[in-house]
């Protein structure tokens, strides 16, 4: 197998970080999914440690995007969906009966593929879940939002104009300054959707940067098109293939040695 | 690019706080129950509509109001010889009203009756038609031979006497003024349906769409008065009719206001017809108009019959029009003649009427049996679109 | 059609049918312009020199006579009618609205029923409407209220300025909740999603989030319905409406004079027509102000959210 484009960046990578001790953060059990009568994912089982990137990849409508919404139970908004098997965040099964999505959705925040701003003002994007949960003191706001705009990387070009329309930023602002709201309210795990797909080259390396970053506070999983992205940011990469997990492991041994045809097939772009 | 180190250690996992179950959030849950509840009003109101005009209609469904002149009656002293459901009938009151008199008022009424029927005068009494009684079916539907009159005939004269109830005057009234507005409205709406959605330039189309729009925001008491000041002397100087008000100029004005009505649902479905066909035919060499004709309104029939339906639901429950251009109630299908509808009769002696005597019964009968009507024909127009719209998105 | 060769050239043809038809339909839409044109200009014409401050702001004496009349009671009932009328019906139009867009499932029985019927209340007649009010809100709701009152005489078991606004607010119902609607349907879902994803509930999401977006559109359906009720006649004439009475409303259960139905009486009810025509001109162009009026300024709100969602994308 020829060294490819990929290959190089895997081998400037610093070694995986160490797995953590213990057990794993999240656990995917035989997670199968229905939108109606058709199978958009098919017995999937998956486990993630805490503050490490995991990468999601595999061609279009194999059903990324799916399971990454079964984390935060986005896909409960979507009629006629049936999930059968069992998501363990922190030992919490969190399709238990007793369980209420919007504490779930506290601690599993999430950033879009579109990047999606409200209409309001930059200050009130970030502030908006922060009130959400009962920060109410001018100066606590002023502070976190701060800190938020700060960790994503967005301060220096906004601190000026905090208070002027959030759908002035360009797209690569608006995309990091979701990412501020969304790690505004501390949650424990981030996922994001394609987060750069809409981004210019300049915008996506500027995120691709802040993910990194972030990695030190949060655990990510990430859903990417773009191979060189998975294997620049992600620790752990899993490759689906039309509902099916093909194969997870340590990123740079996705991309150098894969021990399935089809994933090597992918990550060489002979498909997809 | 920096970003501060953070001062907070990230939170521990509070995990076994997202245990709180759904029912942690009464407010979110009463709320989703509040809005279903209030959601349901539209069909509540429906409901209601149908259900409180059809109450008040009730009696004369079942043959319970009794307008006949004379009437068998029952002596005073024979009062406890009958049903108490006998009575109540006989004394014209509402179950409630019999259950809250007392015998004293009681014999006060019969009394009352009796006073009543002596008082009729003298020459009713060799008359038939003072003891029918006008409000069964048969007088309301089928022409009678009233006396003094040559032949049967159908007669809408609800007072007097003997109040004549025939309904057919009412329908026939309806249906020529509506159809005179149809006839004048119809083409008039489609063709400009056909010119602003496929022969006029855009620019055209975004001024003239909108400004026929207008026309339904034009309050049907100002086209009434329109039609009486204006239209009806323009039209007699036209035609030179005799009459100046007459069904020909209520159906006219009720055409202004159908015309944007038709319009807008004919330019609708005319529009959505999928532009791959005109294209085809265009680049076939068809003209505009050869491929507007032959291609897009065949495929939009539906759409312009649905519009016409629409267009008739609407026309026939056009009150102030056709109240303020024609009242006199005669049986005739001419159109220059006047012409009664029932719209205009429910408005015009609602007014007039006891609430709860036999005239005021028929005309809520009257209001049901257009509600009924336009319910009807709004189903159909709605299906049809439906179904219309369903097809082409299929095909496309 | 015949030879597609010889059609590619026709434009050198001259097509008599062609030209003969779009010519029709063209004038077909003239003429509809020009009924349009004829109506407004004859009523501007004719109401604009007998309008003076004097008549928008007088309470009439008699009502046939252009000195001592004045149309200050048709306006002021007219405009509290239907002030009356928008506090019932934008709240329920807009609450059902909600649930049509963010709560019901697509597709459930309850969904399609709702909208069958928010359609056809759209179309039910103007006159039913007054029918309605009549047997409902007077002869059932009125009396039973006078009943558990104990009122004396009859106080809401007739017809009165309370039952005309809530009548009226049955009939624009639909329109408040189409307008509604369509304002919700065109908030990007992304919106939603990511209030939802930061943990807002679903209540929290549609007071904060979706409603300020909607306002626009809320807006414009609210101003629609009040257009259209400021017209109607037919509803009120049973329900609320008199010809003519001393001073102005002053409770829920007086009755009232309104613009339309003034209209409506001068236009009828005059003995002499000619000396009417001043007075009637005048009150027609006040009630076409106060509707068109309504109508341009909802279409602009329509039309600015319009663009301005289309920026967003
Ligand atoms: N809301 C939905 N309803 C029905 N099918 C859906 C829905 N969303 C996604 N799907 C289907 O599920 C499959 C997986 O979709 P998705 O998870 O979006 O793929 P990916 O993100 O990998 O491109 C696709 O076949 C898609 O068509
Ligand atoms: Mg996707």
């Amino acid at each position: 197998m020829a060294e490819t484009l990929i290959q190089k960046i895997v081998a400037q990578q610093a070694p995986a970080a160490a797995p953590a001790a213990g057990a794993p953060f999240i656990r995917i059990e035989d997670v199968s999914l229905y939108y109606g009568a058709s199978k958009a994912l098919k017995n999937i089982s998956l486990n993630l440690d805490e503050k490490v990137v995991t990468a999601f990849i595999g061609p279009s409508g194999c059903g990324k995007s799916t399971l990454l919404r079964c984390l935060n139970r986005m896909n409960d908004l979507i009629d006629n969906v049936r999930i059968d098997g069992c998501i363990k965040i922190g030992g919490h099964d969190i399709y238990a009966g007793d369980v209420d999505v919007i504490e779930l959705r506290k601690r599993v925040g999430m950033v879009f593929q579109k990047s999606n701003p409200f209409p309001k003002s930059i200050y009130e994007n970030v502030a908006y879940g922060l009130r959400l949960h009962g920060m109410k003191s001018k100066s606590d706001l002023d502070a976190a939002v701060e800190q938020s705009l700060r960790s994503s990387a967005l301060w220096d070009e906004v601190k000026d104009r905090l208070h002027s329309s959030a759908l002035g930023l360009s797209g690569g602002q608006q995309q990091r300054l979701c990412i501020a709201r969304a790690i505004a309210i501390k949650p424990d795990i981030i996922l994001m959707d394609e987060p750069a797909s809409a981004l210019d080259p300049i915008a996506t390396s500027r995120i691709e940067e802040l993910i990194l970053e972030l990695k030190k506070d949060f655990t990510i999983v990430i859903v990417t098109h773009n191979m060189q992205q998975a294997a620049r940011i992600s620790d752990q990469t899993a490759f689906f293939y039309i509902g099916e997990l093909i194969e997870f492991g340590p990123t740079a041994k996705i991309f150098t040695n894969p021990s399935q045809k089809r994933t090597e097939d992918y990550v060489t772009g002979r498909f997809g | 690019m920096t970003p501060e180190p953070k001062s907070e250690q990230p939170r521990p996992h509070g995990w076994i706080g997202i245990h709180r179950g759904h029912k942690a959030r009464p407010v979110e849950w009463l709320a989703e129950k509040f809005i279903f509840l209030v959601s349901l009003s539209a069909i509540a109101m429906v409901l209601l509509i149908f259900l409180f005009v059809a109450r008040e209609a009730m009696p004369v469904f079942f043959g319970e109001a009794n307008t006949a002149l004379i009437q068998p009656t029952i002596p005073v002293a024979e009062l406890d010889k009958h049903s108490p459901a006998e009575l109540q009938r006989y004394l014209d009151l509402t179950p409630e009203q019999y259950k809250s008199v007392d015998h004293d008022t009681l014999l006060a009424l019969m009394q009352g009756k009796l006073d009543e029927q002596n008082e009729v005068p003298e020459n009713f009494r060799k008359d038939a038609d003072a003891r029918i009684n006008t409000t069964e079916w048969k007088y309301l539907l089928q022409s009678h031979q009233w006396s003094g009159y040559d032949r049967p005939e159908y007669i809408w004269q609800p007072v007097g006497q003997i109040k004549k109830f025939n309904i057919i005057p009412l329908i026939v009234g309806t249906l020529k003024v509506t159809l005179i507005g149809l006839l004048f409205a119809v083409p008039l709406a489609v063709g400009a349906a056909i010119y602003v959605s496929q022969l006029a330039r855009p620019r055209v189309r975004e001024v003239v769409k909108p400004v026929i729009e207008m026309l339904s925001g034009i309050p049907s008491v100002v086209v009434g008065f329109f039609a009486l000041l204006v239209l009806a002397t323009v039209l007699q100087k036209i035609f030179g009719y005799q009459t100046r008000l007459n069904a020909f100029v209520a159906g006219i004005a009720l055409g202004f206001a159908v015309i944007p009505v038709i319009f807008s649902i004919a330019e609708d479905a005319l529009t959505s017809v999928p532009r791959a066909y005109t294209q085809a035919a265009l680049a076939l060499g068809a003209s505009r108009w050869q491929t507007a004709w032959q291609i897009v309104l065949p495929a939009a029939i539906p759409g312009v019959f649905a519009a016409t339906v629409l267009g008739f639901g609407r026309a026939i429950g056009e009150t102030m029009i056709v109240l303020m251009v024609c009242s006199a109630s005669v049986m005739s299908w001419s159109i220059f003649d006047s012409a009664r509808s029932i719209t205009t009769t429910i408005a015009a002696e609602m007014g007039e009427v006891v609430a709860g005597g036999p005239h005021y019964r028929i005309l809520f009968l009257l209001g049901a049996l257009l509600f009924a009507a336009t319910f009807v024909s709004n189903m159909i127009g709605d299906f049809v679109i439906h179904r219309f719209k369903n097809k082409l998105e299929g095909k496309r | 059609m015949n030879g597609t060769q010889a059609r590619h050239f026709r434009a050198d043809k001259f097509d008599f049918w062609s030209f003969f038809f779009s010519g029709l339909t063209g004038l077909a839409t003239l003429f509809i312009i020009g009924i349009l044109v004829t109506i407004l200009v004859n009523i501007i014409y004719n109401g604009w020199s007998s309008l003076s401050w004097h008549f928008v702001s007088t309470i009439p004496t008699d009502l046939f006579n252009m000195k001592t009349t004045g149309i200050l009671p048709m306006i002021v009932g007219t405009t509290i009618r239907v002030f009356v009328m928008t506090i019932f019906v934008i709240p329920v139009g807009v609450i059902t609205a909600i649930y049509l867009t963010e709560y019901a499932p697509n597709t459930s029985l309850i969904t399609r029923v709702i909208r069958a019927a928010v359609n056809n209340l759209a179309g039910v007649p103007s006159i039913v409407f007054g029918l309605f009010g009549l047997g409902f809100f007077i002869n059932f709701v009125g009396k039973n209220m006078d009943l558990l009152l104990h009122n004396p005489t009859s106080v809401w078991g007739r017809p009165a300025l309370i039952w005309a606004a809530l009548t009226l607010a049955v009939m624009t119902l639909p329109v408040v909740i189409v307008a509604t609607e369509e304002s919700l349907k065109a908030i990007p879902p992304g919106l939603r999603e990511a209030s939802l994803a930061l943990g807002a509930t679903k209540l929290e999401t549609i007071l904060k989030i979706v409603l300020p977006q909607a306002l626009p559109g809320i807006l414009t359906g609210g101003i629609l319905a009040v257009s259209r009720a400021a017209g109607e006649v037919a509803p009120i004439l049973l329900t609320g409406v008199c010809t003519y009475m001393v001073g102005l409303p002053h409770s829920p259960t007086d009755q009232f004079m309104d613009l339309g139905y003034h209209v409506f009486i001068l236009s009828t009810q005059s003995n002499d027509i000619d000396a009417t025509r001043p007075i009637l001109y005048a009150t027609v162009l006040v009630l076409l102000m106060l509707t068109f009026a309504l109508n341009i300024v909802a279409i602009l709100i329509r039309a600015r959210v319009r663009k301005k969602l289309r920026a967003l994308g």
